[in-house]
């Protein structure tokens, strides 16, 4: 059972989330997904830092984003395997 | 004899969980984590007079507050019900109350003295401050005196009211210390604890799947009443798209970016289990041990007040970046699955389960290791917000005042 670089809730999910300090430009990311124990290879196009998401496939503009099995907001500018998913290209659905 | 011990016996890698704690019995059969003796003003303009009288006797505490004048409707009815439920909480031994006049000191006054503790109202017109200052301050040192004489006895662990509330959230509290609250719920609510969580507006997005945790239909159609309610209420308010409000700056900085996120984060707290009913701010539950959802403001200091003013008397606070909240009455118990939170601000973590991100620790251990701190402090050691003096003692204020 190795360190995870990235944790996934739930199979479902379209992101993982950065469990280590950073990520580094262009790491294969060791991912973790909980919910059926396996593990799986993410690259990570930008350093991304601890708490933060990455993109598990191509994202298109109006996609759904989500996480623990669940709607959390929609894409509002297009995001690539690997990339960094924050606030500059997803948006609440809600307010 | 008294046999408790924090085992470290485990059987087929299972902790035993304690059966007991050592608390202080009260009048009403309730009991304290806790045996404060509390100077309570009713208005903003008798604090002074409640924090001399806690100056001069020592083994007291002063809860000064911003309202309590002109308030009406369901605001005033708010401010009478936090003021009371504080008073009644188990974690105070004995209450003076000091006011501006004698009707609202004496209503606060009869409300705490239903408990059977030690009660007694000050008013200070027609004697000013000095000479109320005076006369409280003998009534303070007699209940100190009395207060400091009672001993912690065994108590079953069913006398322990848990509340929870997490704050300065990120990705690591949905992922490891939110579920680890979880995992506590899960193994004590079978011993018969009252729970409960709130922060209503923090459901937002995952509000459709709290409801059906709901116990029964009444449970779920009043919690969908209380979140649109609170939702229709924050739209109407809203001048922005409540970018940095919610999820906070500091949410936002630390992975979160949408309030769904956010509330699918928050909402493992509550681990597998099922709300019995649905409680007003500050409002005691009636129905017995289990799960109750209390509708809150999300602000940390704001949601434990009204928690301690429902009569809870341990708390437990998942932080991701940091929050350093704490509460005059109830031991508010802080835990981070967040590496740089627990390395960067150890003084304020009570219980790191950052081990669980490494997969150097499961949710299972981390739910047990968690069960230890709270039973240590539950017992009387001190959390790391009381050791550093932290008092947040906020009201919930509805609307304007009249």
């Amino acid at each position: 059972m190795s360190k995870p670089d990235l944790i996934i809730h739930d199979e479902k999910d379209n992101v993982g989330v950065v469990v280590v300090e950073t990520t580094k430009k262009g790491q294969d990311c060791n991912a973790w997904i909980m919910e059926n124990d396996k593990t799986i290879n993410v690259p990570s196009t930008n350093e991304v830092p601890l708490g933060h998401k990455i993109a598990l496939k191509d994202l298109k503009v109006g996609d759904t984003i989500f996480k623990y099995g669940h709607d959390i907001g929609k894409v509002v500018k297009e995001i690539k395997k690997g990339e960094h998913v924050h606030v500059h290209n997803v948006k609440t659905k809600k307010w | 004899m008294y046999t408790f011990t924090m085992s470290k016996q485990r059987n087929g890698n299972k902790m035993e969980i304690p059966k007991s704690f050592l608390g202080y019995k009260r009048e009403n059969g309730r009991a304290g984590t806790r045996n404060h003796v509390i100077i309570l003003p009713v208005d903003d303009i008798s604090n002074a007079c409640a924090e001399a009288v806690a100056n001069n006797i020592k083994g007291t505490i002063a809860l000064p507050h911003s309202y309590g004048r002109l308030q009406f409707g369901a605001d005033l009815e708010l401010h009478f019900r936090t003021m009371i439920g504080t008073g009644r909480n188990p974690n105070v031994a004995a209450v003076i109350v000091i006011g501006i006049e004698p009707k609202w000191t004496k209503k606060i006054v009869d409300g705490i003295a239903e408990t059977g503790k030690p009660v007694e109202g000050f008013h200070i017109e027609r004697s000013g401050d000095i000479q109320t200052i005076m006369k409280a301050s003998k009534k303070a040192q007699e209940f100190s005196m009395w207060a400091s004489e009672k001993q912690r006895e065994e108590c079953p662990m069913s006398d322990l009211w848990i509340s929870v509330k997490c704050g300065e959230s990120d990705t690591t509290s949905g992922l490891a210390s939110n579920p680890t609250v979880g995992n506590l719920m899960d193994k004590l609510e079978p011993l018969g604890v009252h729970l409960c969580f709130g922060e209503t507006s923090e459901l937002t997005g995952a509000e459709q799947v709290c409801a059906k945790r709901g116990a029964t239909p009444e449970a779920q159609k009043k919690f969908m009443k209380t979140w649109s309610e609170y939702n229709d209420f924050i739209l109407k308010e809203a001048t922005n798209d409540l970018s940095e409000s919610q999820p906070t700056a500091g949410n936002i900085a630390g992975g979160l970016t949408t309030i769904e996120e956010k509330a699918f984060g928050n909402f493992q707290k509550i681990g597998s289990r099922k709300f019995i009913d649905v409680l007003e701010p500050a409002e005691e539950p009636k129905k017995g041990k289990g799960l109750y959802f209390m509708d809150t403001s999300s602000a940390a200091a704001e949601c434990v007040t009204l928690q301690a003013a429902g009569g809870f008397n341990i708390h437990l606070f998942p932080t991701g970046q940091g929050n350093i909240i704490g509460n005059p009455i109830e031991p508010v118990v802080k835990l981070t699955a967040n590496p740089l939170t627990a390395k960067l601000m150890s003084e304020h973590v009570d219980c790191d389960v950052s081990k669980i991100l490494s997969r150097e620790m499961n949710l299972d251990q981390a739910g047990d290791k968690l069960i230890e701190t709270t039973l240590k402090v539950a017992n009387g050691r001190l959390t790391c917000a009381e050791a550093l003096g932290h008092r947040e003692f906020v009201m919930t204020k509805l609307y304007r005042s009249a």
